[in-house]
């Protein structure tokens, strides 16, 4: 009776769907057109544009004496200068901190955040007052967050006072580094948490059961089952923190100062040539920045195979076999 | 059944009990500590700034009445703020609907190709974007000008809205439309009568969500504008200066963050639940 329900249901949904998929792909197009402009104008253009600029230098004094109105092009010099000399040192030195904090902050971050993941997940009462203090870090400006850090780790601030020592901490060195990360890790830390929680909470309760009447001891659970069946929720929110953690500015910025060689980020020293229209060699800094993101980025989704868009796909998926099974 | 889970967990070892109601207590802490010193600070007397007592000596709102001297650039920045978080979130949202809705429901070619694009797009760094911007704008002079943060803050937003907008869309169930065709409705009055009430809980978490995104944005705002009257609040903050010499008036700057920063803890409390939905469901940031 059932069966041939199900096999009269499937001709009109074929019809119709062929009918309503017909120039689908010119309807697609339309209605997507907006947000595709809209992106080429302010991520596309820009980029090209910078790749353009960073080959070009904008006045300063020509080779004749004269000063020179306008942009002129100069080939790769502007790159040849940030490799060489003062500006090579300062470059390495951004990128040292670029790169350093990206893998002090996203380490931590992550740890803590599946830490605080696994309690969460553990904890029955207080879940919603968690859920909502987890998001209070969320939602405060960086520039706030900065600030506060900033007031926290001051000379005779609270945590001098709270840890009884008298450490300078907003001048350079190691501790204004130290207070960077610290105030990273506090602002990040529990969105990981959120991320990891909702993958923790896709793994259905059966496959614990069973872990546990095979005898599996915790630690095993956790290495066998939680991390492999969390992996994909965490590779995505690893790879989208450790691309945010690449272009940081706010919060050296802000928390430290510009000019303080020791937490001088790739994007503080594009943004401060910038601010003295050096727009040649800001350019250059911005693509070089760029370049790496991408091959960060690629390297990632090659190498973990992190899958960016794997819930649409998976839909994608779905609906594919219902088709076919419809037929 | 709470006797159920009572009893249960009266035979478990007092650790098990009492473990994870720890763990969530020191998370609770590990949140809000910071931004509880931050309220705090800003309710002493600004002559009690480096007192560090628990709780202030003696409550005050000098702090905030400081902030809004006339003078500072704040409550001007903060009706900047809202005017450019506002119009990205308004702009951001019409065109980033059509592109989820046709995302999540048509079947076309490249549709994984597009969606990459624009999960690709929200990862660039913000910087390669803005020295180009920058330079452009200042030759077609729009330097200090709110469509010169605004446009720019399109990068980010739009691919966040749609992402978000695509995951909602997409729990949607097709019978709706469906059903709506059948009734005669053409596609279009399907997606605008059918679908578009019901996922507005949907549309909602997505403002939310891209409001405080832009509200947070500080670099572009400190690029684009160096004119007081149209720096956002951020900018004015992280520039304060105040009226106490050369210190740095901490009190006032924490009495502004905490006025920053209130409005969005008070949405993100009353929808917590829609915005960790929301959130996950993006998976973006």
């Amino acid at each position: 009776m059932s069966q041939s329900a199900s096999a009269v249901e499937p001709p009109p949904s074929k019809v119709r769907r062929t009918s309503f998929n017909e120039g689908t792909g010119r309807l697609a197009a339309l209605l997507l057109s907006p947000t595709l402009i809209v992106l080429v104008l302010v991520v596309v253009y820009p980029i090209i544009s910078a790749l353009r600029e960073s080959l070009y230098t904008s006045g300063g004094i020509g080779d004749d004496g004269f000063v020179v109105e306008g942009t002129q092009f100069v080939g790769l010099d502007n790159f040849a200068a940030i490799f060489s000399g003062e500006t090579g040192e300062r470059f390495w030195n951004a990128f040292y901190n670029t790169t350093f904090f990206t893998v002090t902050c996203v380490v931590l971050e992550t740890l803590l955040g599946v830490l605080m993941a696994l309690v969460m997940h553990k904890a029955f009462k207080g879940r919603s007052i968690v859920r909502a203090s987890i998001l209070v870090p969320w939602a405060i400006p960086t520039v706030v967050s900065a600030l506060l850090w900033k007031w926290i780790f001051q000379a005779d601030g609270v945590a001098n006072a709270v840890l009884g020592t008298q450490v300078l901490w907003s001048t350079e060195g190691w501790q204004s580094v130290l207070s960077v990360i610290i105030a990273d890790t506090w602002k990040t830390a529990p969105f990981i948490g959120l991320l990891v929680l909702a993958g923790l909470q896709t793994i259905p309760d059966e496959v614990y059961e069973a872990a546990k009447v095979d005898g599996a001891s915790p630690w095993k659970t956790f290495t066998r089952i939680t991390l492999p069946l969390v992996k994909p929720a965490l590779l995505v929110a690893v790879l989208f923190r450790i691309l945010d953690t690449l272009r940081i500015f706010d919060l050296p910025y802000v928390l430290v100062g510009p000019n303080k060689e020791s937490v001088e980020t790739l994007s503080i020293l594009a943004f401060l040539e910038a601010n003295q229209t050096r727009y040649g060699p800001a350019a250059a800094y911005a693509t070089l920045l760029f370049v790496y993101v991408a091959v960060v980025a690629y390297a990632f989704v090659k190498l973990l195979g992190a899958d960016v868009i794997g819930e649409a796909r998976q839909t994608g998926k779905k609906a594919g076999r219902r088709k076919k099974g419809g037929a | 059944m709470a006797g159920r889970i009572d009893v249960k967990a009266a035979e478990a070892p007092w650790y098990r009990r009492w473990l994870p109601l720890l763990g969530v207590g020191l998370i609770v802490l590990y949140c809000l500590l910071p931004f509880y010193w931050m309220i705090v600070s800003a309710l002493r007397r600004p002559s009690d700034q480096f007192d560090n007592s628990i709780v202030p000596k003696v409550w005050s709102v000098d702090n905030f009445k400081d902030v809004f001297q006339a003078g500072t650039g704040f409550g001007r920045g903060l009706l900047n703020s809202l005017i450019v978080a506002g119009t990205v979130t308004i702009l951001t949202l019409i065109v980033g609907m059509v592109a989820a809705y046709t995302l999540a429901r048509l079947e076309f070619r490249f549709k994984n190709a597009v969606l990459a694009i624009i999960i690709t797009t929200s990862m660039f760094p913000g910087i390669s974007l803005v020295i180009p911007l920058k330079k452009l704008f200042s030759d077609i002079e729009w330097i200090n000008t709110y469509q010169a943060m605004i446009v720019p803050s399109l990068s980010f937003a739009l691919p966040l809205a749609v992402w978000n907008l695509t995951a909602f869309f997409r729990q949607m169930p097709r019978e709706l439309e469906q059903a709506a065709m059948v009734d005669g409705c053409t596609p279009a009055q399907a997606f605008r009568k059918v679908i578009l009430p019901l996922a507005a809980p949907g549309v909602f978490t997505t403002a939310i969500i891209t409001f405080i995104a832009a509200w947070n944005e500080f670099l572009i705002a400190v690029s684009m504008v160096n004119r007081k009257d149209i720096q956002t609040a951020n900018v004015v903050i992280a520039a304060f200066t105040g009226t106490s010499g050369r210190d740095q008036p901490f009190g006032s700057q924490m009495a502004a963050g905490v006025v920053v920063t209130i409005p969005l803890v008070i949405a993100v409390l009353i929808f917590q639940r829609r915005i960790v939905a929301g959130l996950t469901a993006g998976g973006v940031k």
